[in-house]
């Protein structure tokens, strides 16, 4: 869909999922890396768990649909090289600190001089401006500057945030639908713009319901484990139940939505005598959620939690696609590459890697378009991998020129 | 003032969280956008809290509020058998439809892409399920709340030694509205390039594997299974969460490099324990964390969050301060960017609404009309906006097609 359009990246972990998102929809994504790669090509996990510029999998994962390029830009050859580059560029997604650019003189306002149709988009922890735009972040400091992880974790121990990083993907996510709302603007009225996106913003969506708690009723949400809060204001459910190896997301909803679901387990029990007499004379219809009480979500989760703990996690989702009822297994990875849902839907790429020998699996589109087929089309470059085609074949550098080029570690 | 989707019109059919929460980055960015729901069956949030006063009603809900600022609200029972006549001219006049309803549930209304284009053939159909609408999980019901455990996110939440803990909420639901925006803006430029229109099947499920795909890489390359770690880093220690004094305050901290823990240790006074061979790596800290996170536990505690975060960013360390609910209302810079703008919903009152977390310099996003009561525009969106003549509006009104 995106295929007249070039987009520069110059970004580090905290931006790449912005450019694979519109490089998986179409557009020409250049990868600009320093000399020597970037720094987050050190991020795990590795290939075969061998520490490696060429062969980490955050790398890979992130980088697809990109050529990549090596170019210093703070050098006065380098600049001058990007700016050729901006010239013939609709987008370019950064993610340095507020004010790098500026200093270096390639700003939005010089790179908006340059070309006055640009789109900039910045992704940093807290935005361009503000108390805290210069704060040094990570993942974890983001997270629990969105709220987010305050909401997590066991009542008697610290919060927690997901074990693996997920602040820049939603900052990722949300550059990409920022930056494609100005590209609608640009096209309709010729003018570019600065997206400013900030990665607390960006993963406070996350916390959903939870703000508006304090808004309106004065309540501060916390922790609970396993339990859900926040859906009813009066108990906690139990979402999480411990199963024969492992654990299943199940959770007592009330009313026209949760009664067939609930009906439905309360048969299966019955079936294999394990139903207690008030879950069968229960009528779910009327079960209020938001008058529910703990004793009544706590009377209900015995018999279930028997139950559960006779069966696999496997079993369950079967039973559970079978009858209509709203569970799932509390996936692993594995769980994940093995589900037919997903491999009927050919979600899973093969993508030739000749530099270790072998196809790697990737995870596939995030949408299916009835116009176009989103895909991988290139695996994640390497260092310098495209330099030759792009600074020769289409800055028409001589041989010689590029010789130099290197040796004054430009490029 | 200017609106980079001015002119953009949507009619959103969909409902509960990932539908709603799509097009609202539209919505917020000026595009006229009709929320059709039923009186015989309300968009589910409005029955879902937090509540004015705690107490429950189908216009008291801040969850359905902050998803659907800056639409209007339309009731169409679909099931009426003269609906067809309003939904032609909603879908004639739409750039783009909208919907979360099961597999095949729009095709019955009469409401396929199909059926779509033949009203209007350069119509954008997007629908946003849990599953997608193919295979043979389509049908599974469920909410974000139960699909974050499936697509891998709850397996990776909490601590090695005990059950998972929860991600907050519908947490999918937080993840699919942003590649769903920026794929239905592909779709429209490409519209407008080609003049073709086209269908949009957004499974929630492969947008959430997304957020995961190194870890995913790492089993079909090394059939690694990956668990939950706590607020642990492979990559450094000091890292995750320290008590702070005031009850259950907490700070974050988080050291990767040896200039990072000594200006660590200087913050913190440099005590003689930091100087221990075993601190003197950054192998020897991950080595020793368990005792790590004890002694720096021990020194957050005789302070504010605030105050170890304004000394550990003083000397250029990671630090933050785990906020509440109420603390991000109060944060200096959500503040300075204006994350939460306020508005008079007619029977919550005064209350707030969430942005977008990017602004466009030219163009940044407004809120400016606050969530609609169920039905609040019917007779507007009808007359005004799809000039429909008022006796016909009142005829299908009489005949119950707007319940």
């Amino acid at each position: 869909m995106l295929s007249p359009y070039r987009v520069l990246d110059l970004t580090d972990e905290k931006g790449f999922l912005c450019a694979k998102i519109l490089g998986d929809l179409g557009a020409d994504v250049i990868k600009i890396e320093q000399p020597g790669g970037d720094p987050s090509r050190g991020i795990g996990p590795f290939y075969h768990d061998i520490p490696h510029s060429e062969r980490s999998l955050y790398w890979f994962a992130y980088n697809t649909n990109k050529r990549g390029i090596t170019l210093n830009i703070k050098t006065p050859q380098g600049k001058e090289i990007l700016k050729q580059l901006v010239k013939r560029a609709h987008f370019i997604v950064e993610s340095f600190t507020p004010g790098y650019l500026d200093n270096l003189k390639l700003g939005y306002k010089a790179l908006n001089e340059i070309n006055p149709q640009i789109i900039l988009t910045s992704i940093t922890p807290f935005g361009q401006t503000g108390p805290h735009s210069k704060y040094k972040a990570s993942d974890i400091v983001t997270v629990a500057a969105s709220g987010l992880m305050y909401l997590c974790g066991d009542p008697d121990r610290p919060p927690v945030h997901t074990s693996f990083p997920q602040s820049y993907l939603h900052a990722g996510a949300e550059a990409a639908a920022g930056t494609m709302i100005a590209h609608y603007y640009r096209e309709l009225s010729g003018e570019g713009q600065w997206v400013d996106v900030s990665i607390q913003e960006s993963t406070l969506g996350a916390t959903m319901n939870a703000p508006s708690f304090w808004d309106l009723n004065q309540v501060i949400l916390e922790r609970a484990g396993p339990f859900r809060v926040g859906l009813s204001s009066q108990a906690r459910q139990r979402l999480i139940w411990e199963c024969r190896d492992g654990y299943v997301a199940f959770a007592i909803f009330g009313g026209a939505f949760g009664a067939p679901t609930n009906r439905a387990l309360v048969k299966w029990m019955d079936s294999e005598g394990m139903a207690s007499q008030d879950l069968l004379m229960m009528d779910w219809e009327s079960f209020d959620m938001a008058t529910a009480t703990q004793q009544q979500f706590d009377h209900f989760a015995q018999p279930i939690s028997k139950f559960f703990l006779l069966h696999s996690k496997r079993e369950l989702y079967h039973g559970a696609i079978d009858r209509g009822i709203m569970l799932c297994p509390v996936a692993t990875i594995e769980d994940i590459v093995d589900d037919p849902q997903l491999r009927a839907r050919d979600f899973w790429e093969e993508v030739e890697h000749a530099e270790v020998g072998t196809a790697i699996t990737y995870p596939g589109a995030f949408i299916k378009p009835s116009d176009m087929c989103v895909k991988i089309r290139r695996r994640a470059p390497m260092v310098g991998e495209h330099n030759e085609e792009i600074y020769g074949g289409e800055l028409g550098l001589s041989e010689q020129e590029l010789a130099h080029l290197r040796q004054d570690r430009v490029i | 003032m200017k609106q980079a989707l001015d002119g953009i019109k949507v009619a959103d059919f969909s409902w509960i969280g990932a539908g709603p929460w799509t097009i609202k980055y539209l919505a917020d960015h000026g595009a006229q956008v009709i929320h059709v729901e039923s009186a015989t069956r309300p968009d589910l949030l409005r029955s879902t809290p937090p509540y004015k006063d705690s107490i429950p009603g189908l216009n008291r809900s801040a969850y359905f509020a902050i998803y659907n600022d800056n639409k209007y609200g339309m009731s169409l029972n679909l099931n009426h058998h003269q609906v067809m006549t309003v939904v032609k001219r909603i879908v004639a006049w739409a750039d783009i439809v909208a919907e979360s309803f099961g597999p095949g549930r729009m095709k019955k209304w009469g409401l396929g892409y199909e059926q779509l284009k033949e009203i209007r053939p350069d119509i954008i159909m997007f629908s946003s399920t849990q599953q997608g609408q193919t295979g043979p999980h389509r049908d599974q019901p469920g909410f974000g709340t139960q699909l974050t455990s499936l697509a891998g996110f709850t397996h990776l939440t909490g601590w090695p030694d005990r059950p998972p803990a929860l991600p907050y909420g519908a947490y999918t639901d937080s993840i699919a509205p942003k590649f769903g925006a920026a794929a239905i803006m592909a779709a429209l430029d490409y519209r407008r390039r080609t003049g073709k229109g086209q269908y949009l099947d957004l499974s929630q499920y492969e947008t959430g594997c997304q957020f995961l795909a190194p870890l995913i890489l790492d089993y079909t390359t090394s059939q690694k299974i990956a668990n939950r770690i706590g607020n642990r880093s492979p990559y450094g220690a000091p890292h995750g969460a320290y008590p702070c004094r005031g009850g259950d305050k907490w700070c974050v901290i988080a050291i990767f490099t040896d200039k990072e823990w000594e200006s660590l240790c200087q913050a913190m006074g440099n005590p003689p324990w930091t100087k221990e061979a075993r601190f003197g790596s950054s192998v020897g800290r991950k080595n020793n964390q368990d005792e790590l996170d004890k002694l720096i536990g021990g020194w957050t505690i005789n302070f504010t969050a605030e105050e170890i975060v304004a000394k550990l960013q003083a000397a250029k360390v990671a630090a933050g301060i785990v906020e509440t609910s109420e603390e991000v209302y109060l944060d200096p810079q959500l503040r300075h960017r204006h994350y939460f703008e306020e508005l008079e919903h007619p029977e919550i009152g005064r209350h707030s609404y969430p942005r977008p977390g990017f602004r466009l310099s030219k163009t940044p996003s407004q809120i400016h009309l606050p969530a609609p009561c169920l039905g609040e525009h019917t007779e507007y969106v009808c007359t005004k906006i799809l000039g429909m003549p008022d006796e016909e509006f009142v005829d299908l009104l009489n005949k119950g097609v707007f319940e």
